[in-house]
């Protein structure tokens, strides 16, 4: 059998790679993903300039989509007030599943300098939607942009698409045994 | 002109309508106006032939602790000169007349003050909070404001 030949080098020649489907899914969707176009504050001036020729932000498989319908992740590029909050809740729930969310600059992650005295400004956009990659910086520079994306690939490409509920009820029983043996050693 | 020529020629008009002018450096000197005749003293400066302050640069509000103040910055584009007024209202009745019809740019610097201060314009055609949304409860700019604790069940403070 040719396969079995070069299983031991399967780039060999005949083009052939081994893998799951899990794998080649999740390559697909990390490799397309197409954002949510919309800027908050000055983050977005940054994000803008990933977009452009310097850095480049399609050669990540990012496309800007104007409707959310169609957006796989959202780059939430700023100061959330409360004004604007309700809004991103909102469009956070109108994109279809799977969907993931980068949380960009300090007022995204935690309110940055409005911490204490910015009465309209939400204390972290994870107050109402769940964040999947925080970017630190204020602004982050393009490349903090660029290195959280790569972060989100790699977690798009972790993600479990067969048997989810399965395994993760085993990753489950498998923490719980561990912190069981910890327990009893203690 | 220069503020003094301005202040005696409204003194003269309006008389008892202006209060004093006063050296305030290193900001610009101004003059206190009795808010009951704003809307004549400021139509009187855009359109008397030697002032014509055609252009309102800046209209802010004030929190004075006891008071609540607007600040009016004028300019006259014909004879590069400029003038501030300044108006005080009580806090109980902060009802100032409206000069959205003398000069357009009033109209958001309007509803600004009364957005973050609580300063009532009358005669604006259209009051309504412009930043904060249109349900937001207290002016948030004025000294004695409190935080809220949640809005719209989403908790405000750190």
């Amino acid at each position: 059998m040719g396969l079995l030949n070069k299983l031991d080098d399967p780039y060999y020649g005949g083009g052939i790679i081994l893998g799951t489907l899990e794998d080649v899914l999740n390559w697909g969707r990390s490799k397309s993903d197409w954002y949510l176009q919309f800027g908050l504050a000055c983050c977005a001036i940054e994000f803008m300039a990933v977009n452009a020729s310097h850095f480049d932000f399609m050669r990540f498989g990012c496309i800007p989509r104007t409707s959310p319908r169609q957006a796989d992740f959202m780059i939430v590029s700023g100061t959330v007030t409360m004004k604007m909050a309700e809004r991103i809740k909102t469009l956070y729930e109108q994109m279809a599943e799977p969907r993931y969310v980068i949380s960009m600059g300090s007022c995204a992650n935690c309110g940055g300098p409005y911490w204490e005295h910015g009465y309209h400004v939400l204390k972290g956009v994870d107050r109402v939607i769940p964040v999947d990659v925080y970017v630190p910086g204020c602004p982050p520079r393009p490349e903090a942009l660029e290195e959280g994306m790569i972060k989100l690939q790699k977690m798009i490409n972790e993600q479990a698409i067969f048997n989810k509920r399965k395994r993760l009820r085993e990753a489950e029983e498998k923490e719980k045994s561990v912190s069981d043996v910890v327990l009893s050693q203690n | 002109m220069i503020e003094q020529e301005i202040y005696n020629k409204l003194k003269e008009h309006f008389g008892d309508a202006i209060v004093e002018l006063k050296e305030a450096p290193p900001s610009d000197p101004f003059i206190q106006v009795n808010p009951e005749r704003l809307q004549d003293i400021c139509l009187y400066l855009r359109d008397e032939g030697d002032m014509l302050f055609d252009y309102l640069s800046n209209l802010s509000g004030m929190d004075l602790a006891e008071n609540l103040g607007v600040v009016y910055h004028l300019y006259s584009m014909k004879y590069k000169h400029t003038i501030v007024l300044k108006v005080t209202v009580s806090k109980e009745n902060p009802n100032v007349p409206s000069v959205e019809r003398i000069w357009r740019t009033a109209d958001w610097h309007e509803r600004e003050a009364y957005d973050l201060f609580g300063v009532i314009f009358e005669g604006h055609h259209n009051l309504i909070r412009i930043l904060n949304p249109y349900d937001w409860e207290g002016y948030p700019l004025r000294k004695d404001y409190k935080t809220p604790e949640e809005y719209h069940g989403i908790k405000v403070p750190y």
